[in-house]
């Protein structure tokens, strides 16, 4: 009896403790990791995830990401979309600038004009070219910003047309690119604003107060932002750190609660400890194949390369982290025509691994047993984890088909141009998403895309992506897509070898965190447990 | 050496421009329109001639330009923050290098073959063999993530000179040691020393006065590039350390092909070293009676 | 008086005339001489031959190849069948040091020798000359100091490609000027003195008297400035294989093994220090190979 209610006060105060821990730490404050020193912070400019994951918590764009990645209204209360899907209205909510200055309509649109104004040379420009006469804006064909297709209809209406019907555009409005700036502060010194806190004026969450180049940046809870009742933490402290090693040694001793990234060889102990954190990403890790070189221009050479190796084995023993691999191009996480509906669900595996049917048709190309079969290099640019799954690929293929890859490793810069000017046999790719929808992943393979290394084209495909690109109905656009990329992975331009996810350390007392799988970080509702 | 300084710039301009890649390639290629935007903005479509004499023309009024990768800054502004970090750390692990370096090697050298040489000579030889990035992390994993006597990373407090410093300091401090033995050794036979010897000078004196004199000149010869070489900073040390020097910038720098930073820095790192280098020179003969830096007279 | 003729017989003819002289060695003979009765040298010596034996001869005895995955095995600690354990893809790490020992061993010792030549050549011939020669001469220096070596080694990669000879010249190219200044330095302090002014009065050239009087004098800083170059190479091949002018994966050196080891220090420690042990007995061997060569060759010390 007295055993039995030992237990059970020793089961209450571990009930107690339990809600007690979740209460929250009386220093809200959080201190992540965004990995390299941000190249800008004027929204309309940034292109990386560093500076991204600054822009987010200081901006608020007319829509923001939920922790589903679906856009929900921020800035814009509401919206009407027409019929024919080209034309966006939306009602502004009544909000203020970090300054006190209120943030109208007008701001959107000379912030999206100056994005795609030709003198701005913002290298994300093409976020915007969905927008009616973007592109053209941009390219200088016109010249009267009063054509492009964003007009402030009075302080608080936003009108916007398109081009052509763009499913994704809510959610790319919540993009750091799409997002407004105070016309008085940019205009005031257009090159340095976003350098100095002072006039770094943003209308999201918090504000940054600090900026040590190449050390950190400090970001305070934003007072006048509209929904700031909602924003818990007081601080957000983020470090610029580059090395993996380094961080992991400030994760540990309690110098950093989030990190960028983790240190492969460290995942199984920090897994044993709770620490990991894995969350999907959009993107695919695939070879590229140069269609113009033999024997690479022979598909069935292609589809046995593909064949041979064994993706499963990859991701478990030498990316570690969780990531799935890849019988397919376009990665899950993408919402199919129905609700509810995952287009790689839908889609399914479009390849296989088979190391009899790989030999079979290789030699049927004219290379039994890898007889004759050409010394080929596999291209990467210098990194550890490219560095190994090159050479476990190396090794299947030399184990199942019988035949020689050299590796080849260049500097990133040195790299790329090769890549670009076509200049070899096998690279190593990977390619991240946009926006979430299939077509960020299916129009990088059309004929002459500037995106498509692999040098091969195919009129069926490319008409079914300009089917899709073209049509407003959710069902005809994804039938389009799977059919095309049924014919990517039947002609294997690309080899998928898995699809990416994001691995980080995370302190268990740091909550509600928003990740991305664009990778975008929100802070908004985080908050830190007593600990 | 201002002719020294156009010869390294013009070099310099001319390898940049004809490696592969530029500031703003990457695996997402930019359409057309974009790209000659970003051209435009940048003159990167003038004809190289042409940028190499705007270059030069703004270099004369020290202008190094903007920085093409970080939006906003200029090269000036860059190595304004960034040398003065670099600097001071530099100047500590040298510091700290002819401390521990140069004691060592006198020591080595008078008990010669005995256990003190010994020892020094084997701290010094695993001094020069682990390098300095090895050297970074053993120090962080010991004295921040093990002891914790010390922070891991960043800048600003004197706490956080002191791991970044000692392991900079680690192959320099070994090879002072080795060259001072070395040398000194050498002198101490000398017949300057015998006769310092005979007049009845005590040993102390003989050291201190006559042969230390002599047997720092290699150890100053090496001493005049390798500050020019840590006061602009330790790219693996500064990241590693996660410290806001101008040695990130440098190696950064020409990875990401922003031209102007790797031309602006470049100069600034050559003037260092070549006025540093003239110092050498100029020191000798403090150093050393027996130096005369014209032709031998015949 | 009867002529004896014993007399006028000549003395039995001595083998050979008197010596008056010890036998006279030439300067490689006495330095070679004096080289064995170090006994930290040849213990050094020793060491190095083993090392080179290891990376020769060890390849054939391993079951492994450098290439041999096996990635369920992959990261085991020191075991049996694997000495000092397996790396991230479960290869031998052992039959890889082996394999690094040839390409790091023949780096060091090659890039050494380059920057020997060149170096003490360069740094001699502007030390004893002096003047504008000099002021020349370092100024050449000076700029290649000055260019950004990574910019000029990206170009290599570039033109050449990956391949041994390359990472030679890229090593040949970066590491003699620190050696230049300070052989500069030493011929500086030194044409000055008595010996220098003793063999002009006796005639020898001016060539003579740089190679065989004033560099042999200052022959402790070279020798120290040439082992300590060995390490010096053998990471910077390792930096050069990042660049992409290295020897290809999955053939990897030593200073590939340790920065790659490096990432695992934590978990894996073995993966780092195989290599960074490896590095550390070579670098000892060679310095007491060189302080024995120091004292060898060292023409005061002769006797």
């Amino acid at each position: 009896m007295q055993k039995r209610l030992a237990c059970l006060v020793l089961a209450l105060v571990l009930i107690v403790g339990g809600i007690a821990g979740a209460e929250r730490a009386a220093e809200q404050i959080v201190r992540f990791n965004i990995g390299a020193e941000p190249e800008t912070l004027d929204p309309a400019k940034s292109t990386g995830v560093p500076e991204a994951r600054i822009e987010l918590n200081v901006f608020e764009g007319l829509t923001r990401l939920d922790e589903n990645d679906m856009p929900q209204p921020a800035i814009a209360e509401s919206w009407e979309i027409s019929e024919d899907g080209l034309r966006y209205v939306f009602h502004l909510r009544k909000s203020q600038w970090s300054n006190g200055d209120p943030v109208t309509a007008h701001d959107f649109e000379y912030a999206w004009k100056r994005a795609l104004a030709p003198e701005t040379a913002s290298q994300y420009a093409y976020q915007l070219f969905y927008i009616k006469n973007g592109e053209a804006y941009n390219a200088g064909e016109i010249t009267d910003p009063s054509l492009v297709g964003v007009r402030a209809v009075d302080d608080y209406t936003l009108e916007v047309e398109l081009e052509a019907p763009t499913a994704y555009f809510l959610s790319l409005a919540a993009f750091p690119t799409l997002m407004p700036v105070n016309r008085k502060v940019v205009e005031a010194d257009p090159e340095g604003w976003f350098l100095k806190p002072e006039t770094y004026v943003g209308n999201g969450p918090f504000k940054v107060t600090k900026w040590v180049h190449n050390s950190y940046l400090e970001l305070e809870k934003n007072p006048l932002y509209w929904d700031a009742d909602s924003v818990i933490l007081d601080k957000l402290v983020a470090t610029t750190i580059e090395s993996e090693d380094t961080e992991l040694v400030m994760f540990e001793t309690g110098q950093l609660d989030i990190t960028n990234t983790v240190s492969r060889p460290e995942i199984p102990r920090l897994e044993r400890e709770g620490l990991l954190k894995v969350v999907p990403n959009l993107g695919t890790y695939y070879y590229i194949f140069n269609c113009e070189v033999e024997p690479l221009n022979d598909p069935r050479v292609r589809k046995a390369l593909s064949m041979a190796i064994d993706r499963e084995a990859i991701t478990e023993y030498v990316t570690r982290a969780g990531e799935i691999p890849a019988f397919a191009f376009v990665p899950p996480g993408i919402p199919d025509a129905k609700p509810g509906e995952d287009f790689r669900e839908v889609g399914g595996d479009l390849i296989e691994e088979n190391v009899e049917k790989a030999k079979a048709l290789l030699a049927e190309a004219g290379y039994p047993d890898g007889k004759g079969f050409p010394t080929l290099n596999i291209l990467y640019n210098t990194m550890d984890m490219h560095k190994a799954i090159a050479e476990v690929i190396q090794e299947f293929w030399k184990k199942n088909l019988n035949i020689d890859v050299r590796l080849m490793n260049q500097e990133w810069g040195v790299y790329l141009n090769s890549r670009d000017e076509g200049d070899f046999e096998i690279a190593r790719a990977g390619w991240i998403g946009d926006y979430v929808d299939p077509m960020t992943f299916m129009d990088m393979h059309v004929k002459d895309g500037g995106n498509n290394d692999s040098n091969w084209s195919d009129p069926e495909h490319d008409r079914l992506i300009q089917l899709a690109k073209s049509s407003n109905d959710p069902a005809v656009r994804m039938q389009a897509m799977h059919e095309a990329e049924a014919i990517l992975m039947d002609q294997l331009p690309v080899m998928p070898i898995y699809y990416y996810v994001e691995a980080f350390l995370e302190k268990d007392y740091v909550k509600d965190v928003i990740y991305s799988s664009l990778g975008f970080i929100d802070f908004k509702y985080a908050w830190v447990a007593k600990h | 050496m201002i002719l020294v300084l156009w010869v390294i710039a013009t070099v310099t301009f001319v390898l940049m421009n004809i490696i592969p890649g530029g500031p703003f390639a990457s695996e997402k290629p930019l359409p057309e329109a974009v790209k000659r935007n970003i051209e435009a903005r940048y003159r990167l479509n003038d004809p190289l001639w042409k940028r190499y004499v705007d270059y030069m023309g703004n270099l004369i009024r020290w202008d190094l330009g903007p920085s093409f990768k970080y939006e906003g800054r200029t090269v000036n502004d860059i190595i304004n923050s960034g040398f003065p970090v670099s600097a001071i750390l530099g100047v500590t692990s040298v510091a700290l290098a002819l401390l521990l370096g140069i004691p060592a090697g006198i020591l080595a050298a008078l008990k010669q073959n005995k256990w003190p040489d010994t020892l020094a000579m084997l701290a010094a030889t695993v001094g020069v063999s682990v390098p300095s990035f090895i050297m970074a992390t053993f120090l962080m994993y010991i004295f921040a993530y093990k002891l914790r006597w010390f922070p891991a990373a960043l800048w600003g407090r004197p706490s956080q000179v002191v791991l970044p410093a000692l392991a900079l300091a680690g192959f320099p401090a070994a090879f002072f040691a080795r060259l001072t033995r070395a040398s000194m050794l050498e002198v101490l036979g000398e017949d300057f020393i015998r006769t310092a010897h005979a007049k009845g000078l005590s040993t102390t004196a003989v050291i201190m006065r006559h042969a230390l004199k002599c047997a720092l000149i290699p150890v100053f010869t090496y001493l005049g590039p390798l500050l020019a070489q840590i006061m602009t900073g330790s790219f693996v040390i500064e990241k590693i350390f996660a410290i806001p020097g101008l040695g990130q910038h440098y190696v950064t720098s020409i990875y990401n092909r922003d031209y102007t930073v790797i031309l602006g820095v470049t100069i600034f790192y050559s003037t260092l070293l070549v006025t540093l280098n003239f110092l050498v020179d100029l020191g000798y003969v403090l150093l050393d009676p027996r130096i005369k830096l014209t032709e031998p007279s015949s | 008086m009867i002529m004896q003729e014993e007399l006028f017989l000549p003395l039995p003819k001595e083998e050979a005339p008197e010596r008056v002289m010890r036998p006279s060695t030439t300067y490689w003979q006495d330095a070679w001489r004096r080289l064995r009765q170090n006994r930290g040298a040849m213990a050094g010596l020793a060491v190095i031959v083993l090392i080179c034996l290891f990376a020769i001869v060890g390849p054939y005895l391993s079951p492994y190849s450098y290439s041999d995955q096996s990635l369920i095995r992959a990261n085991r600690p020191p075991s049996n069948t694997n000495w000092l354990g397996t790396d991230n893809l479960g290869r031998d790490i052992a039959t890889r040091l082996m394999y690094g020992a040839r390409i790091s061993l023949a780096i060091g010792v090659f890039a050494s020798l380059i920057n020997l030549t060149i170096g003490v050549v360069y740094g001699g011939i502007a030390g004893f000359f002096g003047g504008r020669v000099d002021n020349v001469m370092m100024r050449v220096v000076d700029i290649l100091y000055g260019i950004p070596s990574l910019l000029y080694i990206i170009l290599l990669m570039v033109v050449l490609g990956p391949g041994f000879g390359n990472i030679l010249i890229a090593i040949g190219l970066t590491e003699w000027l620190s050696m230049a200044r300070i052989v500069r330095g030493q011929i500086l302090s030194m044409r000055e003195q008595d010996f220098a002014l003793a063999a002009r009065c006796l005639g020898a050239s001016r060539w003579r008297i740089l190679f065989r009087h004033l560099i042999p004098n200052s022959v402790g800083p070279i020798i120290v400035t040439a082992t300590l170059t060995i390490p010096q190479a053998i990471f910077l091949e390792a930096f050069l294989s990042f660049i992409g002018l290295g020897v290809s994966a999955p053939m990897a050196s030593w200073g590939v093994l340790a920065s790659d080891g490096l990432a695992g220090i934590r978990s894996y420690p073995w993966q780092l220090l195989a290599p960074a042990i490896a590095i550390s007995i070579t670098m000892l061997a060679f310095n007491f190979l060189g302080d024995g060569l120091r004292d060898a060759l060292d023409p005061r010390l002769r006797s």
